[in-house]
C-alpha cells in the first residue's frame, strides 16, 4: 500500500455510538452507549439484507406511482388527470421550463439515481469489490443528500386539493401520489439502512489479500 | 481510555479513527480515507442558537396561523393553510400522504425547534435540560424527516402551475414558510454532538 496505513475503530476495538458520537470500548455482544443509552454496533444490523427488501418494496411501488395519476383536475372543460410525467410535460408547455426541469429532477432523476446508486452499492459490496472505495463512498452520500426532494410533488398535490376547490374547477388527488410518498419514505429507509462501512471493510481485506499474495510471491 | 474519549474521532462512513484537531474559523475535517465531514467548527454561540430557535419557534407559529396564498376566480375566493392541506388530503381519502404531510412539514420541524429550544435555554443558564437524553436522540432521530425546505419550493411549483388560471395573492404565511426555511436550515445545522459537549462543560 502507498498510503500509509490508516487504524479503523474495528482493529482498535473502539466504537462510536451512532446516535450522540461518544466513544466507547467494544466488548463482544450487545452494549448499550454509556452516555445516551443507544443500543451500539460496529456495522449496522443487517444491513444489506434491510436494504434490499427496502430498495426492492420501492423499486415495485415506483411503477403504480408513475403510472396511475397523481392529480385529477375538474373544470367547466371536463376532466383531466395527471401523472408525475405529464405534469413535468404540461409546466414545459406552459413556459416554466426551469421548474419543469426542478420537478423532472426531483421527482424522476432522483429516485432513479437512488435506485441505481444503491443497486451498485449493495452489489459491489455483496461481490467485495475494492474498485473505486471513495468513488462509491460519495455516491452514497449524494444519495442520502438528495433523497429526500422527491416529496416535491407530493407536497405540490397536497397543497393544490386544499386550495383549488371552487364550484367549477376543482383538484382532486390521483392515487399516484400515495405510491410515490412511499417510494420517496422506502427509498430513505433502505439508504438510511446500507452501512457506508462496508465499502471499506472489504476493499481493506482485499488490499491485505493482495499485500499477502505479494510476499507469498517474494518469498 | 478517558482521555482518548475526548481526543479521537471515528469516521461514520468508513471506521477510519482520527485525532481531533482544534479548527480555524471555517475550516472542515475531512476523514483522510474516505473524505466525509468528520467536524466542523461551531461558529454559533450558545446564545446565538437559542435565539435562532426561539425565532424559529415565533415564525413557525406565524406560518401555520396564516393562510399561504389566496386564489381568485370571478369574485370566488380560496385559500390554504398547511393545516386546511392536511385535514382535505385526509377527507380526500389520501390518508397516507396526509399523515406524511403532518409529520414531515408540522410534527419534525414542530418538535424540532422547540426541543433545541428546550436544550439550549437550560443549557444558557447552567442547567441540566429535564429528560436531556430522550430529547438528544429524538433530535437525532428526527433530522432527516423534516422537510420544510422541500414544501417551500413545492409551493412556488403549485402557484405556478395555477397562476394561469387564477389571481394569486400571496399572503402572509408564504413569506413566514420562506423564513422559516432560512431559520430551520440553520437550526438543523446545529450538532446534536456539540450540544453533548456543551452540556458537559456547563453541567457534568
Amino acid at each position: 500500500m502507498s498510503e500509509a496505513h490508516i487504524p479503523t475503530a474495528g482493529e482498535l476495538g473502539i466504537i462510536a455510538c451512532h446516535c450522540c458520537g461518544q466513544l466507547c470500548q467494544h466488548v463482544h455482544g450487545d452494549i448499550c452507549c454509556a452516555r445516551c443509552g443507544a443500543r451500539l454496533h460496529r456495522r449496522k444490523p443487517n444491513s444489506l439484507a434491510r436494504c434490499w427488501a427496502l430498495l426492492i418494496a420501492a423499486m415495485i411501488l415506483y411503477i403504480p406511482a408513475n403510472v396511475l395519476p397523481i392529480m385529477l383536475t375538474g373544470s367547466l372543460f371536463g376532466k383531466e388527470s395527471n401523472t408525475i410525467l405529464s405534469g413535468v410535460a404540461e409546466l414545459w408547455r406552459a413556459g416554466s421550463w426551469d421548474l419543469a426541469v426542478i420537478v423532472f429532477v426531483a421527482s424522476i432523476m432522483v429516485p432513479l439515481l437512488k435506485f441505481a446508486a444503491l443497486l451498485v452499492l449493495l452489489i459491489s459490496v455483496q461481490r467485495r469489490k475494492a474498485w473505486r472505495t471513495r468513488g462509491r463512498a460519495h455516491l452514497f452520500r449524494l444519495v442520502e443528500g438528495i433523497g429526500y426532494w422527491s416529496m416535491l410533488d407530493v407536497f405540490v398535490v397536497t397543497l393544490l386539493v386544499a386550495l383549488v376547490r371552487f364550484q367549477l374547477t376543482q383538484v382532486d388527488p390521483g392515487p399516484g401520489v400515495v405510491y410515490f410518498g412511499l417510494v420517496v419514505v422506502l427509498t430513505m429507509l433502505a439508504s438510511m439502512s446500507f452501512d457506508p462501512r462496508l465499502i471499506w471493510d472489504h476493499a481493506v481485506t482485499e488490499d491485505e489479500k493482495k499485500s499477502q499474495e505479494a510476499e507469498h510471491d517474494r518469498a | 481510555m478517558d482521555s482518548a474519549v475526548h481526543t479521537l474521532v471515528i469516521c461514520e462512513h468508513c471506521d477510519a479513527v482520527h485525532r481531533k484537531h482544534d479548527l480555524e474559523r471555517g475550516e472542515v475535517a475531512r476523514c483522510v480515507r474516505c473524505q466525509a465531514v468528520l467536524y466542523r467548527r461551531p461558529w454559533l454561540s450558545l446564545d446565538s442558537m437559542f435565539a435562532l430557535a426561539l425565532a424559529a419557534a415565533i415564525t413557525f407559529l406565524i406560518a401555520n396561523i396564516w393562510p399561504i396564498v389566496t386564489l381568485e376566480l370571478n369574485g370566488h375566493t380560496s385559500s390554504a393553510t398547511l393545516w386546511k392541506a392536511i385535514i382535505t388530503t385526509w377527507h380526500d381519502g389520501i390518508g397516507v400522504v396526509s399523515v406524511l404531510a403532518a409529520l414531515m412539514l408540522f410534527f419534525f420541524p414542530m418538535m424540532q425547534v422547540l426541543l433545541f429550544a428546550w436544550v439550549l435555554g437550560f443549557l444558557r443558564v447552567g442547567r441540566r435540560p429535564p429528560g436531556f437524553i430522550h430529547i438528544m436522540r429524538m433530535l437525532h432521530a428526527i433530522r432527516p424527516w423534516s422537510m420544510i425546505e422541500v414544501f417551500m419550493l413545492g409551493t412556488l411549483v403549485a402557484v405556478v402551475k395555477v397562476g394561469d388560471i387564477f389571481e394569486v395573492v400571496l399572503q402572509p404565511g408564504i413569506w413566514a414558510f420562506a423564513a422559516l426555511t432560512v431559520l430551520l436550515a440553520l437550526v438543523a445545522s446545529f450538532d446534536v454532538r456539540r450540544i453533548w459537549v456543551l452540556k458537559r462543560e456547563c453541567c457534568g
